[in-house]
């Protein structure tokens, strides 16, 4: 057995008889049970409309900002359910973060970026302040890039150092659970790739659940991998064992790229 | 004639109808700030700014109580008229967002647009006027606010509207509470649009006559209590033109200049606004 195996085998979170129906009715998930383990990098992989994006929704209780949306069944952090009705969403999204497929800079300076999720936590301070910044930056090594121009508007940085800045912008608050929603599908190889080596590097202080429609990206750096289809989460094992020796057929046709 | 040729004598047409039409507008623009200002220009001084009017039929004098009037009453209905509108117009772009009655309320604002704006001079002149018993600056500013609001409302809820969802996304997932990511990502996006808007609606209610006619009135004297009539540029414009004497129609001419490069002028500062903000 591997040492990283014995490392990672602390659950961060752990999804039960999940289930979730959109607003109009439509059951997205079903009955998903799944383990994220600490400090490893899960991801989840599967055709157009399986749920991917749903389930990694669910893990910062996204769906509530839209009325009629509906959960059942458990997501354990810590020893609480994160689905109980009375968790505070606040609380709970500044322990998970969250990164999207876009880029989502805020239209204000760099610094302001960094340093917005720390005002919400009452970090106000100068000195503290910057220098959580500067880590947050150095982090998401985006710091030597930036340094000089940190009171630029982030509109001006490319597309993939505007990521890398969203990634810091989550970073600050120190989470302990990171989701990437599709982080590089709209970003260059050499940028893509610089978010992978972040992503790998990251995961020895938080734990990440990656969403990906690159399947390469997901053998390339993950270590556990789900593989869902139509709600349904079909298959989850550790990476190489899924992209070598799946233990459904689903698996291995979507794998090989019989459909999808 | 080939293809080619019809095409080239289309466009050539298309082209000549176009310039024309746009000569014709230009045209007017030009021969009205032209006219008003050749039959001002004599009462263009600065005495115009800083002497109240002579008594009747006398020579001399100047506006300064209808510029401090109509400066007075535009303040207050922007005052009241703008944080009505940038609120309504939040409500319906993200709390009522896609609901039905944000539909209806922004129907409503439209047809409130287009509203003639002595049917709202006439409205506050039975709402406020007739029951406190006499004409006030207060009713001139509550019936322009009146015109303000759906201009600002409809603009505050396009740009908001305009502010990309994954923005606000982002900021849930970052812990912010609604009403902080309303104020400090969603107006930081949509700034410079409301603020054209803003500028646009003033600009809308500094011209109005009407609804002052029934409200605010008139006063030759110098005031600037808000309780009682006021003067302001536009009724004054109407008065001298009607009026019998000389001095007042030039007097009247110089007060529509006034009026016309105040609102040029706001006008160009919400382009210049736009293109600052969004030419990029």
């Amino acid at each position: 057995m591997e040492v990283w195996e014995i490392v990672t085998d602390v659950m961060a979170l752990e999804v039960r008889k999940l289930d979730f129906y959109y607003s109009g009715g439509v059951h997205a998930l079903k009955n998903i049970d799944l383990p994220i383990y600490k400090n490893a990098l899960t991801a989840l992989i599967g055709p157009s409309g399986c749920g991917k994006t749903t389930l990694l929704r669910c893990f910062n209780r996204m769906h509530d900002l839209y009325p009629g949306n509906r959960y059942e069944g458990q997501i354990i952090f810590g020893k609480e359910n994160i689905l109980s009705t009375n968790t505070d969403l606040i609380a709970l999204r500044s322990r998970i973060g969250m990164v999207f497929q876009k880029p989502t800079p805020f239209p204000m300076s760099i610094f302001d970026n960094i340093a917005y999720g720390l005002k919400l936590r009452g970090i106000k301070k100068g000195a503290d302040l910057s220098e959580r910044v500067e880590r947050a930056l150095t982090h998401a090594a985006l710091w030597n890039e930036v340094k000089d121009k940190l009171y630029a508007s982030a509109y001006e940085l490319s597309g993939g150092q505007q990521q890398r800045l969203v990634i810091a912008r989550a970073l600050a608050v120190e989470p302990e659970v990171l989701l990437f929603d599709e982080p590089t599908s709209a970003l260059d190889p050499i940028s893509t790739a610089k978010i992978e080596e972040l992503a790998v590097e990251l995961k020895k202080e938080v734990t990440i659940i990656i969403v990906t429609h690159n399947m390469q990206q997901a053998a390339r750096i993950s270590d556990r991998t789900g593989f869902m289809m139509l709600g349904d989460l079909i298959e989850f094992d550790r990476t190489d064992k899924i992209f070598t020796h799946p233990s459904e057929k689903l698996t291995e046709d979507y794998i090989t790229g019989r459909f999808g | 004639m080939t293809r080619e040729q019809t095409r080239k004598i289309e466009g050539v047409i298309a082209m000549t109808l176009s310039t024309l039409a746009a000569i014709v507008g230009l045209f007017w623009l030009v021969f009205i700030l032209g006219d008003v200002l050749v039959h001002g220009v004599n009462a263009l001084n600065a005495g115009l700014f800083t002497n109240d009017p002579a008594p009747a039929g006398i020579e001399g004098g100047g506006l300064r109580n209808a510029f401090v009037g109509q400066l007075l009453i535009t303040l207050c209905a922007t005052l009241i008229g703008v944080p009505a509108g940038v609120l309504g117009g939040t409500f319906l772009a993200e709390y009522a967002r896609g609901r039905k009655i944000a539909k209806m309320i922004s129907i409503l604002s439209d047809i409130m647009v287009s509203v003639p704006s002595i049917v709202i001079g006439t409205f506050i002149y039975a709402v406020v006027v007739k029951p406190s018993g006499h004409f006030s600056g207060w009713a001139g500013a509550i019936a322009l606010a009146i015109i303000m609001i759906p201009v600002v409302l409809r603009t505050t809820e396009d740009m908001l509207t305009l502010v990309p969802w994954t923005l606000r996304e982002a900021a849930f997932a970052l812990g912010a509470p609604y009403y902080k990511v309303i104020i400090q990502i969603v107006y930081r996006g949509a700034a410079a649009g409301i603020l054209t808007g803003i500028l646009l609606s003033i600009a809308r209610v500094a011209g109005e006559t009407a609804p002052l006619l029934f409200t605010s009135f008139n006063n030759s004297f110098f005031s600037v209590n808000m309780n009682e009539p006021i003067a302001s540029l536009t009724v004054t414009v109407f008065q001298y033109a009607m009026g019998p004497y000389e001095s007042w129609h030039a007097q009247a001419w110089a007060a529509s200049f006034v009026v016309t490069m105040f609102i040029l002028v706001l006008t160009i500062i919400g382009r210049l606004v736009i293109k600052w903000r969004f030419g990029k």
